[in-house]
Parts: C-alpha cells; sequence; structure tokens
C-alpha cells in the first residue's frame, strides 16, 4: 500500500494534508478534532496584533443546484489573545507529536515586531512558519497582508528579517491578487525563505442581494470585497503554482499547494504540479473534517493503481508538461465521435457547435429522438461537445494526424506554411 | 349491497387527497429542476400535444424566475396547471425524457409544472393581456379544455368571446370525468377563474346546444361558432341484464362522484369495472376508495394491449383492484331486480385489428363473477344525435373537420373529443388553440 507519509522540510505528517490558516485552525478544539480525524497537519491560523472581527464574515457562490462552488471572507487574523493561541498549541502539539503544526504569522511592518513575535511563538512546539502576505482584506488597508506580498521588494524585506530571527522552517504565503505569483515568489526566496505557498484568497465579490442591493457579505447595509476560494479558484491556482515550479528561482523549494483543494484528485493534481504538501479549508468548512478520510483513501488507491509507492514518486511529474504555445504541435489532429449506442439524444452537443464552434455536428430529426453525428471534415477538434455531453465516454476524441512529423508555430512561421484553413 | 356512508371522514379524505402531491419547498423543486439538462429540440416538447417549451420553464425554475416559468407553460398550454395533474405525463413528456435513455428516473416535469403553475395561480398572475378589441364576437359552445383553450388564444387576441356551458361549472371533464384524488372541483373552479381573469370570456352556464340554443341562433348572432361539445355517452355493452339496477356507467358515476358529498356516493360490495382505458381506471379506483370490498376490472384483452398507461394500472393495484385478463361481459344476472353476477366470455387473442391490437376472440368458455355492481368503462360515444341534428357532417357521431377544424357550416368550427372522439385533455387544449388559430384567420384580424 502506498505510503502518504510527507517530509516537508523536516515539518513531517502522515499525509500531505494539512490544514490550511483560517477558521478551521484558530483554537484547539478545531485542530484536536481535525487531528482525531486524521489530518496530517494544520497552519494555526494567523498570529499578529490583535484584532476586532465583524459580523457576518462568509458569502459564496451556488452553481446549478450546488452549494459553495466558490466561498468568500472577510474574518481578519486571529482575534483571540496570543497567549491563549499559544497554550493552545503547544497542548496540541503535546497531544499529536506526528503531525504538522505550522503556524502562519503576520506582524506589523518593523523589524521589531516581526521578531518579536517569532521569539514569542518559537519556542511553543510549532514546526515552521508560515508567513501570511497574502490576505487580501481588513489586513491590507493596515499596510499588511496582501498589501506586503504584492509589493517583491517589501516581501523581501520581510522575510529577511525573519530569517534574521526564525529557528524554524519558514514558509512564505504568496497573494494570487498579482498579475504574476513569480516576482514576489523570487524575492522571498532571494531572501531567504525555505518553502512557499499558495495561493491565498483572491479579492472578490461573490454577488448582491436584489432585495437590499447590498453586495454579499452584509455588514449592516454594506460590504467589503473578500478573499475567494474554493472549488472556483483551482484552476487559477494550478495556473500560479506551475509558474512558480517552472521557475529557475522559485522552484528551488518546495511548494505547500492551497486553492479550492476538494477531493484527493484536486490534490493529486497540485501534486503533479510541484507541491509537496497541499492545505484544505473551504472543502472542510462545507462538509467537516471527515473528508480527510476520502482525501487519503482515495490518493492511496490512486498511487497503489500507478505503482507509486511514496508521494515523492509522483510530485512534480506533470511540471514539463505545460509548455509554451508556440511549441505546441499543429501536425495533431483529433475528431469527435459519438458513440450512438451512448447517445441520448439531448442535443446539447449539436446546440453548442451550432451556435458557438464549427458547425460540426450534423442533425437528423426525429420525432421525439433526433440523430447527431459529427461532419469530421468541419471538427476542428475542440472539445467543446465532449465537455458539454452528458454521458460518459458517448464523444470521444479520435487522433487524426494531419501528418505524421512534429511541427510547432515557429518552425510553420518560418517555413512560410499556409495560414488560412478555411 | 350497494350503500353509502361506508367509512369515517377521516378514511375519505385520506382515499381522495391529493394522489401528487406537489412540491413542498422551492429547495425540493429546484433539486429537481436542477437535473434537467436543458435538452436542445428536446424530446419532451416534441411529445407535449401543446409543445410546452419544457426545458425553458425548469429552467426558469432553477433561476427563480417562476413568473417566466408560468408564462412558458401558459403560452403554449392555458390548463397548464390542470394537466400536471391529470396527463399521462408517462407516455408524452416523462416518457420521452432522455434520462429514460440512460436508464434513470426521466424528470419529474408535471410535478415541476405543477410548482410554477399553482404559484401563478396562488397569486393570482396576470401573465397575459388582451390586445385592443377588433370588434369581433366569438360564442364556444362547452367550457372544458378545448374551449376554454379557444377561448383564451381569442381573448388575447382582442375578441370577445361568450362561452355556452350545459353544466353549472366550466372545465369539462376536468370538472366532471376525472378521479377525484387527481384534480379537487375547488382547483378545477380555480382554474377556469383563473383562465378567465384575462377578461372578454363571458360563460354563459346551465346552456346546452339543441336545448337551450341552436347552432343556427348563434351564427346568426356571432361572427364564427366554435363546438367543443366533448363526447359524453358510454358505450353500451348491449347484453341481457344491462338495465338492472346497480349497473351504471363509469361517465355518470365519476359525474356523481364530483357533484356529490363522497359519504352520499353508493357503491357495491363486490363491483366489476368493464374495460381499461383512463375511465376505467378512474371509476375502478374510486370505487374501492369508496368503500367496496371487491372491485374486479374486465378486460377483453391482454396487459399489452391495454390502453392505460402501467402508471395508472400500478394506481389500481395498488388500491387492491383486480384484473380479469382475457374476459368480455357476457350477462349480467340479477335477482330482484339487482345485479347478482356478471357472467364473462373467456376470449384468447386473434389476429390485429384496425386499431393494430390483437383483437379478442370469444374461446366459448364462461365463467362467473358474483358481484353487486358493474360499472360500464368501455368507451365514450360521440353526441351523434346532436350533430346531426345540428346538421354537422359528421363520422359516427365525430364531427367531420378540415385544417384540424373547419367544419361543413360556414362560421362554425369544431375541436376536442366532439372530433377526435376522446382524446387527453392537453390534446384537447391543443385543439383549441388550433381552433382560435382558425377563427383568427377566417375573421381576418
Amino acid at each position: 500500500m502506498a505510503d502518504l507519509f510527507t517530509d516537508f522540510l523536516g515539518i513531517k505528517s502522515p499525509n500531505p494534508f494539512w490544514l490550511a490558516s483560517a477558521p478551521p485552525t484558530d483554537k484547539k478544539i478545531n485542530v484536536l478534532r481535525a487531528f482525531e480525524a486524521g489530518w496530517g497537519g494544520v497552519v494555526w491560523k494567523t498570529l499578529g496584533s490583535q484584532v476586532k472581527n465583524v459580523s457576518s464574515r462568509y458569502s459564496a457562490v451556488d452553481y446549478h443546484g450546488s452549494r459553495v462552488m466558490g466561498f468568500n471572507n472577510i474574518e481578519l487574523i486571529s482575534d483571540r489573545p496570543l497567549d491563549i493561541n499559544l497554550k493552545e498549541i503547544e497542548e496540541c502539539v503535546k497531544l499529536f507529536p506526528d503531525r504538522a503544526m505550522v503556524v502562519s504569522l503576520m506582524a506589523d511592518n518593523n523589524r521589531k515586531a516581526w521578531h518579536e513575535l517569532i521569539k514569542k511563538v518559537e519556542d511553543r512546539g510549532a514546526h515552521g512558519f508560515e508567513l501570511n502576505f497574502g490576505c487580501p482584506h481588513g489586513m491590507t488597508e493596515r499596510g499588511l497582508g496582501a498589501a506586503v506580498g504584492q509589493d517583491p521588494e517589501i516581501t523581501g524585506m520581510i522575510v529577511e528579517w525573519v530569517m534574521e530571527a526564525a529557528t524554524i522552517p519558514v514558509i512564505t504565503k504568496l497573494t494570487p491578487n498579482v498579475h504574476s505569483v513569480v516576482p514576489a515568489g523570487r524575492a522571498a526566496v532571494k531572501a531567504g525563505t525555505n518553502a512557499l505557498s499558495l495561493i491565498n484568497t483572491i479579492q472578490s465579490v461573490t454577488g448582491i442581494d436584489l432585495d437590499t442591493l447590498v453586495p454579499n457579505p452584509y455588514v449592516d447595509g454594506k460590504s467589503v470585497f473578500g478573499g475567494y476560494c474554493g472549488p472556483a479558484v483551482k484552476p487559477i491556482a494550478l495556473k500560479m503554482l506551475t509558474t512558480i515550479a517552472q521557475d529557475p528561482v522559485t522552484s528551488r523549494v518546495p511548494i505547500s499547494g492551497i486553492g479550492g483543494v476538494t477531493t484527493w484528485k484536486d490534490a493529486a493534481e497540485f501534486m503533479l504540479l510541484g507541491s509537496t504538501s497541499v492545505q484544505v479549508c473551504t472543502a472542510a468548512m462545507k462538509h467537516g473534517f471527515r473528508i480527510i478520510e476520502d482525501l487519503c483513501e482515495g490518493l492511496s488507491n490512486w498511487m497503489d493503481e500507478k505503482g507509486y509507492r511514496k508521494t515523492t514518486d509522483f510530485i512534480g511529474k506533470s511540471v514539463e508538461k505545460i509548455t509554451h504555445w508556440e511549441d505546441l504541435d499543429i501536425n495533431y489532429h483529433h475528431v469527435a465521435n459519438i458513440n450512438q449506442d451512448k447517445c441520448i439524444h439531448c442535443g446539447l452537443c449539436y446546440i453548442a457547435c451550432e451556435d458557438t464552434s464549427h458547425q460540426s455536428i450534423n442533425l437528423q430529426y426525429g420525432k421525439p429522438y433526433n440523430t447527431y453525428t459529427i461532419k469530421e471534415e468541419e471538427c476542428v477538434g475542440c472539445n467543446l461537445c465532449k465537455l458539454i455531453c452528458p454521458v460518459d465516454n458517448c464523444i470521444t476524441m479520435v487522433e487524426q494526424r494531419v501528418a505524421p512529423e512534429y511541427i510547432n508555430w515557429k518552425e510553420w512561421q518560418k517555413q512560410g506554411l499556409p495560414l488560412n484553413d478555411h | 349491497m350497494i350503500s353509502n356512508n361506508r367509512l369515517t371522514e377521516l378514511e375519505y379524505q385520506a382515499n381522495f387527497a391529493d394522489i401528487h402531491p406537489p412540491f413542498e419547498t422551492r429547495d425540493a423543486a429546484a433539486v429537481e429542476a436542477n437535473r434537467c439538462l436543458f435538452c436542445y429540440d428536446a424530446p419532451c416538447i416534441k411529445s407535449c400535444p401543446t409543445s410546452i417549451n419544457i426545458p425553458k420553464f425548469i429552467k426558469q425554475i432553477t433561476t427563480d424566475n417562476i413568473k417566466g416559468s408560468a408564462h412558458t407553460i401558459f403560452v403554449s398550454n392555458i390548463m397548464g396547471a390542470g394537466c400536471s395533474k391529470v396527463c399521462p405525463v408517462e407516455k408524452l413528456c416523462e416518457g420521452s425524457c432522455v434520462y429514460n435513455l440512460m436508464h434513470e428516473e426521466p424528470i419529474n416535469i408535471a410535478k415541476l409544472q405543477r410548482y410554477s403553475t399553482e404559484a401563478a395561480m396562488a397569486n393570482n398572475w396576470q401573465l397575459f393581456s388582451r390586445k385592443e378589441s377588433n370588434g369581433k364576437k366569438v360564442a364556444i359552445i362547452g367550457a372544458g379544455p378545448a374551449g376554454l383553450s379557444c377561448a383564451h388564444v381569442l381573448s388575447r387576441e382582442g375578441t370577445d368571446v361568450t362561452i355556452y356551458e350545459k353544466e353549472a361549472l366550466g372545465g369539462g371533464l376536468m370538472t366532471y370525468g376525472i378521479a377525484a384524488y387527481k384534480v379537487t372541483p375547488e382547483f378545477c373552479k380555480a382554474e377556469v377563474d383563473y383562465i378567465t381573469s384575462i377578461g372578454g370570456i363571458d360563460i354563459k352556464y346551465n346552456q346546452a346546444l339543441g336545448k337551450d340554443v341552436s347552432l343556427k341562433q348563434l351564427t346568426e348572432q356571432y361572427d364564427a361558432v366554435y363546438i367543443a361539445i366533448g363526447v359524453g355517452e358510454a358505450r353500451q355493452l348491449d347484453i341481457p341484464g344491462e338495465d338492472l339496477a346497480g349497473v351504471e356507467d363509469a361517465i355518470s358515476y365519476i359525474y356523481h362522484l364530483r357533484t356529490s358529498d363522497y359519504k352520499e356516493m353508493p357503491v357495491g360490495d363486490r363491483v366489476a369495472v368493464i374495460g381499461l382505458g383512463m375511465t376505467a381506471i378512474d371509476a375502478a379506483t374510486q370505487a374501492k376508495r369508496l368503500g367496496a370490498k371487491d372491485v374486479t376490472i374486465v378486460y377483453r384483452r391482454t396487459y399489452d394491449e391495454k390502453p392505460c398507461t402501467d402508471v395508472e394500472l400500478d394506481i389500481a393495484k395498488l388500491d387492491g383492484c383486480q384484473v380479469e385478463w382475457l374476459a368480455a361481459p357476457k350477462e349480467i344476472i340479477g335477482e330482484n331486480g339487482k345485479v347478482k353476477q356478471l357472467v364473462c366470455s373467456r376470449m384468447k387473442l386473434g389476429e390485429p385489428d384496425a386499431s393494430g391490437r390483437k383483437s379478442p376472440v370469444d374461446t366459448g368458455e364462461t365463467f362467473t363473477l358474483d358481484v353487486d355492481m358493474v360499472i360500464k368503462a368501455a368507451g365514450q360515444m360521440p353526441f351523434s344525435e346532436l350533430v346531426n341534428t345540428e346538421g354537422l357532417k359528421n363520422n359516427y357521431g365525430k364531427i367531420s373537420v378540415e385544417n384540424k377544424t373547419v367544419t361543413n357550416i360556414n362560421k362554425v368550427f369544431a375541436g376536442g373529443d366532439c372530433v377526435n372522439g376522446g382524446k387527453e385533455v392537453v390534446d384537447a387544449v391543443q385543439a383549441g388553440k388550433d381552433g382560435a388559430a382558425e377563427i383568427l384567420k377566417f375573421l381576418g384580424v
């Protein structure tokens, strides 16, 4: 059976699943429940100067009858007294010494404040720090959180301060509220961070109450931008993760992947793109800590099927498969095929192709069931029909290379090959 | 023994409660609505005689546009609320839902349709407005589904409509001819009121064609006349004993059930129902639910040829009704003028008949059922005599038409059961739309 044991800079956990720094990790009662449920580790909710929260704090985006496709919060860092947090961290580490205990930090923007905070936290048993340079709401107005992470220079400066004082591993958490996460990531690595984690939440407005006209979440007739996370942000997180995993500077350090991880499949994807551990929050907030069971079992079964004995056997394996557009093979071509035995005649492929794509599906009228077939000569192989079809493997894409040899766009241009197919 | 008042008030209430309860909450409707794939050129639309844009109205439930959803339904079928309760959807929209091809439960279209249309009725949403008056006047005979549907389209287009209805209430078969657990009298009245709330439709009740009004009179007074008188007369068995006390025809039996208190409805201990159409099922289940001990449905052919749907038959079976397959009534034996026994011929299947179904052939064997009530539900006959008297060209009583609705008499149009011989409510609604379209063309408006 596959071994999920994870060693992240010496921070050991029985599996790669950590709870991200967030409400589920802000006190002993939650963290103990998480550890009892089987979570590999936690990143304790950010400690820093004393804050005060508002009510309400969360909002969500539902999609097609499913709740919380995306999740949004305006909660600040921990609003509990530092002493209580530290006492509880110590107790949790004692009760579950085999789990990873990383503490998220966000001090005021001066060397002294960071050094003092690190000093206070360091000898309480935690295995690592995560620097919160990503919180996109509330703290940014004070010049903290994302305000730090958005400026590579300030990021580097603070990481330097931290590295002067820290004796345990330091992970720098990056904000996605930038055009690229790489500059801040590089700055952090150059300043000595031991690892990176990403992404933090994305600034958002999730929606507006159409009766009151007040956006969500509602705080006495007003709202603010919140931090967006959950399944909706996963593709954005994976893209940002890839840029970090491919950059020659940032790829030197381990990565903890964050952003909409809900299932073991999501976790496998983050790991294939370079994450050593993955952090989860929204899925746990929606379903409770019990989801750890399938996260572990599913990942383990997949690893067994694929012959991976430990997570390092597959971490990063997909990084090199994301290339530049101009390196793609122009001679690769595939066309859709509809399996008539599986087709349920819903017509969804037809109308999508006809209205919005390449008019490559033929409709033969029937009462009540129409027959749909692919016009292979028109099909550009865009995948739209296959993506829309509600029946598994009813529409498949069949490879029909234009020519056997590989040729990319640069070469195509160089040879002056024809551009217009139509 | 035939007697009434067999059950307690609570038992009657339970037995005649809504057989298809509605969605209780928005969430419940949304879960089902979200299952809909939103098919293109959807099979369900093509299987609805009124072509309701079903995927659209379901999608509108998911977007909380219930008003739009109701409009989508009503624009194609003004009796969409009633149809959601009485349509044999298993052989229409739901029967062709693509989920059937995935061996999944089809979308519960009827229940969703009920959700939107009942919201519209409960809130009295006025989803249609009348065009400016075009000065034309049309008379409609019969306030059933075909008549009301025709009236609504005509009124929308600015035509003034007067409906002559022989009963004291509108709705036709919906009000008088369908099992009470499918539609209550209160609902039927509310539906008629909702349809006519558009204005421009005046219903004159207790006005029967051939008795209180004549076609001649109406064609003189109005610019056009639409006949939607339905069918009504039960097919006779033409067997000895048919006039014994205790022999009922299903049409009038259900009519009485729909117009009386349940406790006043007499029913036998042992009831035989002749036929296996929808009306036969309704009669059998209603008899059982009124307190009959045994109900046996007597049907000439087999399961494969039955005219009712599986769903309907299941209702009867779950109510405890028995079915005697391959049996045809031969003679009703009486005692003191009352039904005592039903003698049946044992049939076997022969060559296909005109309907394409295998025809029943008498084997010569007979058997006898001890019964005290026989309900005849072997089909309905058109009003042949009336139609002939009014000078309408017809085919064994079914009014002959061209272009779906044009009769042999100038200015006179017809549609619904009186033309097709008796189909579903939803077919009559479509006939009403077709009639209105042709009348508007005729009127040049």
